[in-house]
């Protein structure tokens, strides 16, 4: 009982991150139809960018709670830079083009970010172990221990969540991303500049990823060039789970992955090196039984 | 108030307008009529600045329009009701009415929505219900609610009746006609040509990408010409 009630609360906890960058995908996915397969390097590169400014600038013996903040900020910032040049640069020109262009151009994106990050920041060849901007130790709960770092991913990234539904929903700019995400050129004849629609999706999107590459990186504690990658396929993944589109869909998934992913690890055949295959033999289920996700909408034919 | 010059645009390597000219004087109707292919819905959607021309200009109020975005155009003052009313049919009739007031910063927007509603009671009824969920009459109801809360100087309308039964065309014209009294003026293309002509101050007829003739209304509802072609 003690194992399974800990598997849950890690499988929560890896959901709440991996959600996060979900959320970039389903975002994007809906405004520009676009799987932006360079979106977990955004990710990577805010780990990066909260890594570099605690270990270079921060001056040495700064408590953790003017830490963390700061390096809040510098993966936030990191990330929606690298997002907002990536959509000018690289999406926007292909505006138009055969989607399989821009897919392939997202796939270009992602290698050239983790190249770059690799040869030019200084040790990142191998993993680099991440800054301590959290309190050790852990919350117990019964049999159930939840290291600090994982009760702050699990109190954010639902606020974040719940605030990013919350926007979408009420806001005249969320207005406008629901009108461009239905009908791009409807959305125009409202005096929708769908270009700015477009870029504050990925301004949304960075600063998610920006946020959970920080909780990620304090939870796991080191990070690599390869964390993009390999969680955002899984956000990927938790995307299309909760049905691509669908923002609490995305978080959904994310939480479903988590579980199953921690889960089988602990209980299935092959241990926690299989884990990876039940979490995709979950997606194909799914694809198989129920393609649009548990949250999206079959998909329609546009008149 | 608007004209277009010697304007082409092109789909790919086919012209899908080919040196199209016509105007429209601020306070009337001025309908587009032609068959279908003849390229009257590719003019608005390059009026509205979602295509740009090969060659011609539009120029609205003494203004070049045909290098502006679609925003900036609606800015300028023209709003498009489009063929098969592309409504957000996802969301509610009211945020759809709103999005049309999308460029609005005013307090008029509030008003301007109740006047919506006392036009098409049946809107204000069901405001808070997904645009997708109503008849075809309904949602061009939507459709032109939508297009009036940007407070355009010029509506342009594609093919407002197509599928309504005969007493919606009746009362979507006589909306229109109602608009126009209001001192909107209104371009529109319709295959409905006898409805489309009896409205209108000025017809132009646009045939194979050219127009080919043009005048009042009941001048040409009288020409044999567009009685063997368009009227049966």
């Amino acid at each position: 009982m003690a194992t399974l009630a800990q598997q849950i609360v890690n499988g929560l906890v890896l959901g709440a991150l991996i959600g996060l960058i979900a959320l970039g995908y389903t975002m994007v996915y809906g405004i520009v139809q676009l799987i932006n397969f360079a979106h977990g390097e955004v990710f990577m590169v805010g780990a990066f960018g909260a890594h570099f400014i605690s270990l270079y600038v921060l001056p040495e013996g700064v408590p953790w709670y003017a830490a963390l903040p700061v390096m809040f900020l510098a993966a936030v910032a990191v990330s929606v830079v690298v997002a907002m040049a990536m959509e000018r640069l690289a999406y926007r020109p292909l505006r138009g083009a055969h989607t399989l262009a821009p897919l392939i151009t997202a796939l270009g994106v992602s290698i050239l970010l983790q190249e770059v990050v690799r040869v030019f920041y200084p040790g990142a060849t191998a993993p680099l172990p991440f800054p301590r901007a959290f309190p050790d130790g852990s919350l117990a709960v019964g049999p159930v221990t939840v290291l600090w770092t994982g009760v702050l991913a699990l109190t954010v990234a639902p606020l974040l969540g719940a605030a990013v539904h919350l926007y979408v929903e009420r806001s005249r700019l969320g207005r406008a991303m629901r009108a461009t995400a239905q009908d791009a050129d409807a959305a125009r004849l409202m005096g929708i500049d769908t270009d700015r629609v477009t870029l504050a999706t990925f301004v949304i999107g960075g600063v998610l990823a920006g946020v959970g590459a920080v909780l990620y990186g304090i939870h796991y504690t080191q990070i690599d060039t390869a964390i993009g990658f390999q969680n955002g396929i899984f956000a990927f993944t938790a995307a299309v789970l909760g049905g691509i589109g669908s923002i609490r869909g995305a978080m959904l998934g994310a939480l479903c992955l988590g579980l199953v992913k921690s889960l089988a690890g602990q209980y299935a055949w092959g241990g926690a090196q299989y884990d990876y295959v039940w979490v995709f033999a979950l997606l194909i289920l799914v694809l198989m039984f129920r393609p649009q996700g548990f949250l999206g909408r079959p998909e329609r034919v546009r008149a | 108030m608007l004209e277009v010059h010697g304007l082409s645009v092109a789909h790919g390597a086919i012209e899908a307008v080919k040196d199209v000219s016509f105007t429209v004087a601020e306070g009337q109707i001025v309908c587009l009529v032609g068959a279908n292919g003849a390229g009257k819905t590719t003019t608005l959607r390059t009026i509205s600045g979602l295509l740009r021309p090969v060659r011609g200009e539009i120029v609205f109020q003494g203004r070049p329009i045909h290098r502006l975005p679609a925003h900036a155009v609606l800015a300028a003052g023209i709003a498009h009701c489009p063929e098969g009313r592309r409504l957000f049919t996802g969301l509610t009739v009211e945020e759809n009415l709103l999005l049309g007031a999308h460029l609005r910063r005013d307090r008029q927007i509030e008003p301007d929505l109740s006047r919506v509603y006392d036009l098409f009671p049946v809107l204000g009824e069901r405001r808070t219900e997904r645009a997708g969920l109503f008849s075809g009459g309904e949602q061009q109801m939507v459709a032109i609610g939508r297009a009036m809360m940007a407070r355009p100087k010029l509506v342009m309308f594609d093919e407002p009746t197509m599928g309504l039964s005969p007493i919606m065309i009746q009362r979507i014209m006589d909306t229109l006609a109602l608009l126009r009294d209001q001192g909107t003026t209104i371009l529109m293309v319709e295959q409905n040509a006898l409805a489309a002509l009896t409205l209108a101050d000025h017809g132009h007829v646009v045939d194979l990408g050219r127009t080919t003739l043009q005048g009042p209304g009941e001048h040409l509802l009288a020409d044999p010409r567009i009685r063997e072609a368009y009227l049966g």
